[in-house]
């Protein structure tokens, strides 16, 4: 007895906490439900290549390029977008990114934000080199990185200023 | 009135062509998908796939996804092999006591492909099974001397490294088969493995690489990046002893380029990927031989 392949399925995923079950056809990018069904359109799409991780969310907790997965593979895990990261505040990181003006044209921040943030729940106080290594994934056109290096090693340090 | 009131999709939101899609629970249950339709592909991490999908590169009609066979997710040690299934991550590689104790040189080397997001989903079954010829493991693995297991209706069979890769993008995984392990002998005392290369930027794609490993004096030594497959450089390993300093390194190396036949690209000419090659060997099989003495 085998699974019949099928061109649509209903998925269920928990999205910045919110549990949401929909039809999705299967050659749908994880970036585009997020954007296009959910209406979540921090996560931006960049290169579309998995190249340039504009497009990095957290997948059951670790950050992956949501271009280069498909919203059915992603079917009963728990997402997170740049949307979930901030309650009625900014995190610290947000604010250090701000402080430290970690960006100019912005589009490339949502996903250094993720990735950021995805080493500093497993890294609490990265070094400058370890910071490089984990935003390896995320490119920059604006910044020459340099600010964006500083305002996660200042969080790491205990402050976003 | 917009795209999005008639319910049709956003121009853009449907890159990929129309696919059909199962996520079997069993290794069985995927084997039989593989086999009864035509067009099928496993996918893994899909790291590289989706995105050739994109540029219908590759233009699957059923995508057979792996995601939910645990069983191809293990490392473990079975007496003095390393065990790793086909859908073991590069991160799980990277994170594996059993890969540290038995077999570091798969840990190190899967630390340096691509970025964290890729090596989050990528899987080492899918590094081998693509064969992109500037790939990191099927050189390494060639020179490790790995065996790779292939499930298929007919049953099980292994096929050594040296056999595994066929072409660019090709290999010993047929249509309805599906690699499940990739099993390297762990390593003893007087084992000591390297890998060397030039890359694009830090962590970036391979123009030449080289692998090489060492057990007591016996040397494997296996070429990325210089032909469709993984290059054995027999003569090299032929030549070199269980006592090797830089000049004899250089020396067994010496003539290497010339055997070869490498693409030239934007990236380096045929002669200086020759050039790499030679370079890359001897970094490798020094890096090697340090780490038997140890």
């Amino acid at each position: 007895m085998s699974t019949t392949p099928i061109t649509s399925q209903v998925v269920t995923v928990t999205v910045n906490g919110e549990r949401i079950e929909k039809d999705v056809p299967a050659r749908r990018l994880l970036v585009h439900f997020l954007r296009d069904d959910l209406d979540l359109t921090g996560t931006h799409v960049g290169c579309d290549t998995g190249s340039c991780g504009a497009c990095t969310v957290h997948l059951d907790g670790v950050p992956v390029k949501s271009c280069a997965v498909l919203a059915v593979q992603a079917d009963g895990a728990t997402i997170t977008t740049v949307e979930g990261l901030a309650g009625d505040e900014l995190t610290p990181l947000q604010r250090s990114f701000h402080e430290h003006h970690a960006l100019q044209c912005g589009y490339c921040t949502p996903g250094m934000l993720m990735s950021a943030s995805a080493l500093l729940a497993e890294n609490p106080s990265p070094s400058e080199e370890e910071v490089k290594v984990a935003l390896q994934g995320n490119i920059c056109r604006c910044t020459g990185y340099w600010n964006i290096v500083d305002a996660v090693v200042a969080v790491g340090k205990g402050g976003a200023a | 009135m917009t795209c999005h009131e008639v319910g049709c999709d956003r121009i853009g939101a449907m890159l990929l062509r129309e696919v059909a899609y199962a996520r079997p629970a069993t290794v069985e249950e995927a084997v039989s998908l593989l086999s009864e339709h035509d067009g099928a592909r496993a996918l893994a991490g899909g790291q590289t796939l989706v995105n050739v999908m994109k540029q219908r590169a590759a233009s699957p009609d059923v995508l057979v996804d792996l995601a939910k066979l645990d069983e191809l997710k293990t490392i473990s040690v079975s007496g003095t092999t390393l065990e790793i299934g086909a859908m073991a991550t590069l991160t799980s590689i990277i994170g594996s006591a059993e890969v540290e104790v038995s077999r570091p040189i798969l840990a190190e080397v899967a630390a340096t492909v691509a970025d964290v997001q890729v090596r989050n989903r990528g899987t080492l079954g899918g590094n081998v099974c693509l064969n992109d010829p500037t790939n990191h493991f099927p050189p390494l693995l060639v020179a490790l001397g790995a065996t790779m297991t292939i499930r298929s209706s007919q049953g099980e069979r292994s096929v050594p490294a040296d056999e595994f890769f066929i072409g660019v993008f090709e290999t010993a995984v047929r249509e309805g088969d599906l690699l499940t392990r990739i099993s390297i002998p762990a390593a003893g005392k007087g084992t000591g493995d390297g890998m060397a290369g030039v890359t694009l930027g830090a962590h970036g794609t391979y123009v030449a690489n080289a692998a090489a490993s060492v057990t007591n004096g016996a040397w494997r030594v296996a070429l990325g990046c210089v032909a469709a497959v993984p290059v054995r450089a027999s003569a090299v390993e032929e030549a070199l002893g269980a006592d090797v300093d830089d000049a004899s390194v250089r020396a067994a190396v010496a003539g290497l380029g010339a055997t070869l036949d490498p693409p030239f690209d934007v990236h380096a000419s045929a002669d200086y990927r020759r050039s790499l090659a030679e370079t890359s060997v001897v970094r490798a099989v020094l890096q090697a031989a340090e780490r038997a003495e140890r």
